[in-house]
């Protein structure tokens, strides 16, 4: 009886005095922090994707309550819903931006652009594009080994094994930006984000000259100027033999898609123009 | 053209070394030890080893094949070195179904849930014998009697460590040379040591591993049992007998040979290596003098393994150029 | 016998398929394409324009820094473009391409066989007929060799050392320059020991060349403070770090340290007599010895090329590309450039091209890391392969720096003896590149 007695005891003892060194230690460390970062941490997604250009969400969260001036601080996953809740919660002002969605310029899918090579070292884009000029004789086009797939946090990226080439769901794509720096080739940019997912782009973003990208691709721009000519809105502009939709000027008419020898320009969500007046005037 | 140009970098040539030719290195490594077991315990040796064998590399497969999925993984014959050391850990007498279950802790619980070969924290073939060590205490420490002639008089039933506990062994008359030569009782592994050094040539000379683990375990055994027995006895050739003894008798060999060069578990840099030696030395012999069990190479390797991911993360090979 | 300290690897040396065949000239190309950017460092700046005719060793063009190299007309003829063309990896790059009409030399070049040993050069003159004639490291780093020779202010060389390893199996490029140009070579190297102020030179070659240790030791008799060194055969015993270890027991420190802060300064072989020409025959570099090799190639050979001259018609000579999958490499194969791009043009640092054939030009599957710690003890670097190649998958380039990658020489070793298949120079060298972008960022932040 009586060993139980001490073992309850001492036991007890034990416990209470772990507990209180475990209270005195917690005060002594202590670290005074604003209650307001753990709420404003609570809404926004959590999906520490490091968009926003801070290490994870808490540090986003913690520049929101800390600044006085919000106005550079955006968090492109939330969106303009979540900063406006944020930014009421905290009597600031958010910044406002369109919304944008990922897009991979290149279409250079198996059957446009021949394999002249095989890449047998590790599959991953940076390394690939560090080594040569890749499996097709196009220096600027997409690699496919996924290194954009990898750095996307949401499944928003896939290579489509029949093209080879990588495609965004823009309706999962959050416009992080994630995808951008991981792409060493640059082919993939952010652009304005059309109710639908409806796009207007060009598909390429190789500077080699007319023939030399026309050898390689026969999706590729060819820097010809016919679509800069036909845009009445001034989008276009083409620039080392290549042509750009500004996304903020593209008013999706269209007449470009229609001009293009290439087919380099991609429409998405849209249907073609009638192709009756191209006839008539050939 | 009929060419397919293929590109990779460099380096484009390989040198020969592969995980299974490693692995097959250890298995021939350890058939010495195994051919002189089935001499002294008779064809039973074979029974458990197959057991063991059989049972770690079925587990592997459906581990692989139904909750990891990918590519078998039991070509790289990892599997059946962990058979073999695990059956090498025990009786020659045990009950199979104690093999089974000793199989079953190595390969799903030690080895497969941290990720399969090269990511398991521990030596999946200590854990399972200190598993089965606890679990069935009686059975794994009853040992079969050799059947070879002039030599079931002495300890047999027990080993030599666990004479040496009960203080039944006469150091002074004892013949250290007659043990290394000849056999003592034990686990399968454990009866021949210099079958179990000739395996260490082999791997030496087959370069699988270096000399840095074994010497340092074996060094630091016999230093400590050098200084403990000069303490304890009187004459210099009683030390000498007793550091040997603790050098031979026992798992020490097998252990500090074949468990504890565990590529996986062990330290990456040859000054880690050494750490490490010296750390599972030093705690077998703690063991082995002061603790509950006779042996504590397996209990020393696996405490050793749990610091291995510290030894890699702060000891650092010499740098060129950095003194 | 001698060799470095810490790690190395024993590939098989390969070197039998061509070592056997004496220096031929390649028979001269119609068109050359000579790219502006052959050597570590600025590109140069072209002198000449479209419609121009060239002399054989007439510079085409000029140094674009300190660190660059001259470029000469490595054939006579007419410019027929100045614009971007694919290089062996297929990406463009700025080149001159002439068309050639005969083989006119300029007059003040020296052509006769004649050995001319004497030399009466100051220092600066010496370098500055170096520079002059483009001449770079030609064991494959192309690193300009006025720059070397230049002693940064407040250092000092006390050994000169001639680097004829040639540890990168199959190539014999400079083995057969050893053996056929000795006499060449050594005059080079005392020419090269008066350019630097030294009186000793050591030329170290591995023990798997006795023929030609045994030549250059029989030569070098004759000259004075030329010492003739076999070395154990490991590879990368030719990496300039590992040579000097090797021969004098000194280590270069870490990065940014040099060779000449341990009083060292190192040149190729064919370097060597490449400045013989240069300053004593007054040749520009345009031609170099290159081995064209490979266990399925019919007839290996070793080919004195024209700069600009199309891989493709070097392989042609040889006996033409073998069936089915081949890797064909840019030098050899522990640290040669996989090439994509045949039409391309041998460049100054071109010693060989190796061609890999069916099972030879694949790579293993990787399988997982097995941490044998194989690849930690290979590194003559004393680094870690593994775990940077870990830390370069999770893209943790602070501690890849902490690890001292910058240290790393891209030897291969890591990789070469990784019995899981993992092609960790791939994600080291990715990780290497990284750390070094990231590092000269901070730099120019400052």
């Amino acid at each position: 009886m009586n060993t139980l007695i001490y073992t309850i005891l001492i036991l007890c003892a034990i416990g209470v005095g772990a507990a209180l060194i475990l209270y005195f230690v917690a005060r002594a460390f202590h670290v005074e922090e604003d209650p307001r970062i753990d709420d404003v941490e609570k809404m926004l997604p959590g999906a520490n994707c490091g968009g926003c250009g801070f290490a994870g969400c808490r540090a986003f969260a913690q520049a929101m309550v800390e600044r006085d001036d919000i106005s550079e601080l955006y968090c492109a996953v939330g969106g303009g819903d979540c900063m406006k809740s944020v930014a009421s919660y905290l009597g600031k002002v958010a910044a406002e931006k369109q919304p944008m969605t990922a897009t991979v310029r290149c279409g250079g899918s198996c059957d446009k652009r021949p394999r002249t090579t095989t890449y047998a070292g590790t599959r991953s884009c940076a390394i690939a594009s560090a080594t040569y000029i890749g499996e097709t004789n196009c220096a600027y086009g997409c690699l496919g080994y996924g290194d954009c797939v990898e750095a996307c946090a949401f499944g928003a990226i896939r290579v489509n094994p029949e093209t080879g080439l990588a495609e965004v769901d823009a309706d999962k794509c959050t416009a992080c930006g994630a995808c951008v720096s991981a792409c060493p080739k640059g082919i993939i940019e952010l652009r304005k984000r059309w109710p639908k997912n409806r796009a207007i782009y060009v598909s390429c973003v190789s500077k080699d000259k007319g023939a030399v990208t026309m050898k390689a691709c026969k999706a590729g721009c060819i820097g010809c100027g016919k679509c800069a000519k036909v845009c009445e809105f001034g989008a276009i502009t083409v620039e080392n033999n290549l042509a750009f939709i500004d996304s903020a000027k593209c008013r999706l008419c269209r007449k470009c898609v229609a001009e293009c020898p290439t087919a380099a320009i991609k429409m998405i969500g849209l249907a073609p123009l009638p192709p009756k007046e191209k006839t008539e005037n050939q | 053209m009929a060419n397919k140009f293929i590109v990779a970098s460099a380096p484009h040539v390989h040198g020969d070394l592969s995980t299974r030719r490693l692995m097959a290195d250890v298995i021939i490594a350890l058939l010495p030890a195994l051919a002189v077991s089935v001499y002294v315990f008779g064809w039973g040796v074979l029974t458990v080893t197959a057991t063991s064998i059989a049972c770690c590399v079925l587990f592997e497969y459906l581990v692989q094949r139904f909750l990891v999925g990918g590519k078998t993984t039991i070509t790289n014959l990892s599997a059946i070195v962990t058979g073999l050391l695990l059956a090498m850990n025990m009786p020659a007498n045990i009950p199979l179904w104690i093999v089974a279950v000793g199989a079953f802790v190595a390969i799903c619980v030690a080895k497969m849930p941290f990720g399969g070969l090269g990511k398991n924290l521990f030596n999946p073939a200590i854990a399972a014998r200190v598993f089965l060590l606890i679990a069935y205490p009686s059975q794994m420490t009853t040992f079969a009697a050799p059947s070879v002639e002039g030599f079931a008089d002495a300890y047999s039933g027990a080993t030599m460590l666990a004479a040496a506990k009960a203080c039944l062994v006469d150091f002074g008359s004892y013949d250290a040379m007659g043990m290394f030569a000849g056999i003592q009782s034990g686990s399968l592994g454990e009866v021949a040591a210099f079958a179990l050094l000739l395996g260490f040539a082999y791997l030496l000379l087959r370069r699988v591993i270096t000399w840095h683990i074994p010497v340092a375990v074996l060094g630091t055994i016999a230093l400590f049992a050098a200084v403990y027995g000069a303490f304890a006895f009187d004459t210099p050739h009683v030390v000498l007998n007793y550091s040997l003894f603790h050098l031979i008798g026992g798992g020490a060999l097998l252990g500090a040979i074949f468990m504890a060069t565990d590529y996986v578990t062990s330290p990456m840099t040859t000054r880690g290596m050494v750490i490490y030696g010296v750390g599972i030395g030093l705690l077998t012999m703690i063991i082995r003098l002061w603790g509950a069990y006779p042996e504590g190479m397996s209990f020393a390797i696996l405490i050793m393994n749990s610091v291995v991911p510290l030894i890699n993360k702060y000891v650092k090979p010499r740098r060129f150029g950095k003194k | 016998m001698r060799t470095f300290p810490i790690g190395g690897v024993h590939p098989s040396d390969n070197k039998k398929w061509s070592k056997a065949s004496a220096i031929e000239a390649m028979e001269l190309p119609d068109v050359v394409v000579v790219p502006l950017a052959q050597h570590i460092g600025a590109p140069a700046v072209v002198k000449v324009a479209k419609g121009d005719k060239v002399k054989v060793g007439e510079l085409i063009a000029e140094a674009g820094g300190f660190v660059s190299a001259n470029i000469h007309a490595p054939i006579s003829g007419t410019i027929t473009a100045v614009d971007l063309q694919p290089n062996g990896q297929g990406l463009r790059q700025m080149a001159v391409t002439i068309k050639r009409e005969g083989d006119e030399w300029l007059e003040s070049i020296d052509r006769s066989e004649e050995l001319v040993r004497d030399c009466s050069l100051e220092p600066a003159e010496i370098v500055a007929r170096i520079k002059a004639a483009g001449i770079v490291g030609m064991g494959g780093a192309t690193f300009p060799t006025h720059v070397k020779l230049s002693i940064p202010e407040g250092k000092r060389a006390e050994v000169l050392i001639i680097n004829g390893v040639e540890c990168e199996p199959y190539l014999t490029s400079d083995y057969r320059t050893m053996l056929e140009r000795g006499e060449q070579l050594l005059v080079g190297v005392s020419i090269l020991m008066k350019a630097i102020s030294v009186d000793r030179a050591v030329v170290g070659v591995e023990n798997n060349k006795p023929d030609a240790i045994e030549h250059l030791k029989a030569l070098a008799k004759e000259y004075v403070g030329i010492e003739v060194k076999a070395l154990k055969t490991m590879y990368p015993q030719g990496g300039e770090k590992q040579l000097i270890a090797a021969l004098t027991g000194r280590e270069v420190p870490p990065p940014p340290a040099l060779p000449i802060d341990v009083g060292a300064v190192v040149c190729n072989a064919s370097t060597a007599v490449a400045v013989y020409e240069a300053v004593q025959k007054n040749k520009p570099l345009v031609e170099r010895v290159v081995t064209v090799t490979g266990a399925s190639l019919a007839e290996p050979r070793n080919l004195l090329t024209r700069f600009g001259t199309p891989v493709e018609s070097l392989i042609a000579r040889c006996g033409g590309l073998p069936e089915g999958d081949v890797r064909i490499l840019n030098g050899g194969p522990m640290m040669g450039r996989p090439m994509s791009n045949l039409a391309s043009p041998v460049m100054k640092g071109c010693s060989g091209i190796t061609i890999l054939s069916g099972k030879d030009a694949l790579r293993g599957e990787p399988s997982a890391c097995i941490k044998c710690a194989k690849c930690v003890e290979a590194c003559p670097m004393g680094l870690e392969p593994y775990l940077l190649q870990r830390y370069t998958v999770k893209k943790a380039w602070d501690e890849i720096e902490r690890n001292d990658i910058t240290s790393c020489i891209e030897c291969g070793c890591c990789q070469f003896t990784c019995p899981a298949n993992i092609a960790l120079l791939d994600y080291v060298r990715l990780a290497k590149q990284t750390v070094m972008g990231i590092i000269r960022a901070r730099n120019t932040k400052k």
